[in-house]
């Protein structure tokens, strides 16, 4: 019988070896002539035992893992013996870690082909859109609405109303536009989802042009990620022949086309009007709104424009009601978040989960710390945009009200660990220094505030006069968080003011000077 | 790698400004196609470029110049691309990146003098949970310690 063995090609998987292991099977199999069959899935998110490869059993899937090539002689054995192996995990669904989750989104992560439109159908895909096939616009606007999804980029906006205000708009064309640059360090469900189930985002991009009356779509990928673009390359074209794309979808009157289009390394491009410049072929400036993109986007026409997890949401919520979606969360954060825990974490991953769970059950329960051994001092929720959160605030809940009435964002979700050899003043630097970096230059706050941040951070790790500059700081911090035109210049002043006060002893100046741990490591 | 390139050649470029100039929205995926075939984009190319599409050489130039990725000359035989974002920082990105440049005698944004490696920042290759991360020619590498970004610097040097 052949074995049905399954490898990530997921980039993180394949950044530690994936692609080795897999050809390291067909190998060792050919050379005991053993009948088996390689799937090439996305991943789990249990990145700290990638590659984790799994077998088709009865009982399930088997996972084992981390495994390196030198293990594959003895996996093979074990495998084709059921016998026991100091890598056997037991079976995948049971591992603690991922049935501890709510898998919403990503519950065919890791599980189908990423290829395949037949996998996708098998295991539930394209129910959503086969259903919202026979609803009107109405109908499943009320559908996304009542089910609570709020935009999973960052900014939390309601996608129902979104999608209401582009649906409403009357215009010869209108557009449905996926952004897909996600750029925050920290986060990568975007690309995990792209690279492992990415008809789920073709599908939720589908029902969104049905509804809106939009007949084209692009999906805008950052450069950085070359493995999620032929991923989503290969399943469009696979879409397009299965007739899930194209005219006359699924037999009805509707048309939707996709294309991708790659980015080229412009952090700002993820602010949603600077990607619809980019897609127009321009520099990456960021729009002054309104007029909303919703009224006025792509090429000026009324467009959908939603995060990669919001699109990817949509599927389940038309297959599975709004009421299935909404039941999960907490106050205004409805359903589930897709957590990225990353930077020095010991099990780091993607943990998808109904808002509400609280900083510390991520970091320490879940996360189990750091991978150092060290304590964790320092966590940034949401990207460089992100506030630092110290132990002290873990009792946060994750949810987009509790961290913002904490000085902080969850945004894209990302979650990045640090121990307590951080250095937070030098973190404070950074995040002046990578707004520098990447400001798009229209407006001033940013282009020049971020500039003076750097130079003035400079002088407080310097020690000179630091009660003054750092007052300079505030003072600067309030003008760009005020004065910005979008969030890159706006919420820089999220990681450097939580920096400044929630590790004060790290800036010196009237709290004497900057602790000896710290002049140690500079 | 800069030795699967081809060298400029007008008539070259200028297909492979016509096979995408109907695209709306082109110049991005214009300057991308460019780059792919001759590992960066020829000044020459920008004029072209603008023709076709009907812009101005400064439009063209200034989308040319705001992005990250674009070259305005070829990168070395290899490209090693450090991540440096925070992420990787928390998991010691900042001593692999200061021990990358020590080896090479080169810091982030540069090309050794004998043309071989180009030394880059990026920032975030998504791979945060298998961090520090970097990039060897398209190829993604995670849990970087010093013997793996040794043995990255001393295959980028070959």
């Amino acid at each position: 019988m052949t074995m049905r063995i399954f490898v990530p090609r997921d980039a993180g998987a394949v950044a530690v070896g994936a692609d080795d292991v897999a050809l390291a099977f067909a190998q060792a199999a050919a050379a005991r002539n053993v009948a088996v069959e390689i799937v090439r899935t996305g991943s789990r998110g249990l990145y700290w035992l990638e590659p984790m490869v799994e077998l088709a059993t009865a009982q399930g899937r088997i996972a084992f893992g981390p495994v390196t090539t030198a293990d594959v002689p003895s996996l093979l054995d074990a495998m084709a013996g059921d016998g026991p192996h100091p890598l056997r995990l037991g079976v995948t669904d049971e591992i603690p870690w991922l049935k501890r989750q709510t898998r919403l989104t990503f519950a065919r992560c890791g599980v189908v082909d990423p290829r395949s439109v037949d996998d996708y159908r098998v295991h539930g895909g394209y129910r959503g859109l086969e259903r919202a096939l026979t609803l009107t616009p109405d109908q499943i606007l009320a559908d996304v609405t009542t089910s609570g999804l709020r935009g999973r980029g960052g900014a939390g906006f309601p996608t129902g109303i979104k999608w209401k205000t582009v649906a409403q708009a009357s215009a010869d064309r209108k557009f449905i536009v996926c952004n897909a640059d996600e750029g925050d360090s920290g986060t990568f469900a975007d690309r995990m989802i792209m690279e492992g189930d990415p008809f789920v985002v073709i599908e939720g991009m589908t029902i969104a042009g049905i509804t809106v009356g939009a007949t084209k779509g692009y999906i805008y990928i950052r450069s950085e990620y070359p493995h999620a673009v032929i991923a989503m390359n290969a399943a469009i074209e696979a879409a397009t022949k299965a007739g899930y794309l194209g005219a006359n979808i699924g037999g009805s009157n509707h048309s939707f086309d996709l294309e991708v289009r790659v980015g080229a390394g412009a952090y700002v491009c993820g602010e949603e009007t600077s990607l619809l410049e980019s897609l127009e072929g321009r520099r990456g400036i960021v729009r002054a709104k309104p007029p909303l993109p919703a009224h006025k986007g792509l090429f000026g026409k009324p467009s959908v424009i939603n995060n990669v997890l919001s699109f990817a949401a949509i599927p389940f919520i038309l297959d599975n009601g709004a009421k299935a979606y909404a039941d999960f969360g907490m106050g205004r954060s409805r359903g589930t978040m897709p957590i990225q825990l990353a930077g020095n974490i010991k099990y780091g991953g993607l943990f998808e989960t109904a808002f509400g769970v609280t900083l510390g059950e991520l970091i320490d329960e879940i996360g189990g710390g750091t991978f150092t051994g060290r304590p964790v001092r320092a966590v940034q929720v949401g990207g460089p945009l992100g506030a630092y959160f110290p132990r002290a605030l873990f009792d946060t809940p994750f949810d987009y009200e509790s961290f913002a009435a904490r000085d902080g964002l969850i945004g894209h979700g990302g979650v990045v660990v640090f121990d307590d050899s951080v250095d937070m003043v030098k973190q404070a630097r950074f995040a002046m220094e990578f707004c520098a970096i990447e400001s798009c230059g229209k407006c001033t706050p940013c282009r020049i505030g971020s500039t003076r941040g750097v130079e003035t951070i400079n002088k407080i790790i310097h020690g000179e006069r630091v009660t003054e500059n750092l007052a300079v700081i505030e003072d600067l911090c309030n003008t760009m968080k005020f004065g910005s035109l979008c969030a890159l210049g706006g919420f820089t002043p999220y990681p450097v003011m939580s920096a400044l006060k929630h590790f004060r002893e790290d800036f010196g100046g009237d709290l004497g000077p900057a602790p000896a741990r710290l002049q140690a490591a500079e | 790698m800069a030795s699967g390139y081809e060298p400029w050649d007008e008539a070259r470029g200028a297909e492979i400004i016509a096979e995408h100039a109907k695209l709306e929205g082109a110049t991005l995926v214009i300057l991308h196609a460019l780059q792919e075939a001759f590992g960066y984009v020829p000044e020459p190319a920008i004029p072209m470029v603008a023709e076709a599409l009907s812009l101005s050489r400064a439009e063209v130039h200034g989308v040319f110049t705001f992005y990250h990725d674009f070259r305005k000359q070829p990168a070395g035989r290899h490209v090693l691309k450090l991540c440096r974002a925070e992420a990787c920082q928390a998991a010691g990105g900042d001593a692999l990146a200061a021990r990358a440049e020590t080896q090479l005698g080169i810091s982030l944004g540069n090309t050794t003098p004998d043309q071989r490696v180009t030394l880059e920042p990026i920032y975030c290759l998504g791979l945060c949970a298998t961090a520090p991360s970097a990039m060897l020619d398209g190829r993604v590498v995670g849990r970087l310690d010093a013997a793996r970004i040794d043995a990255l610097v001393a295959e980028a040097q070959r």
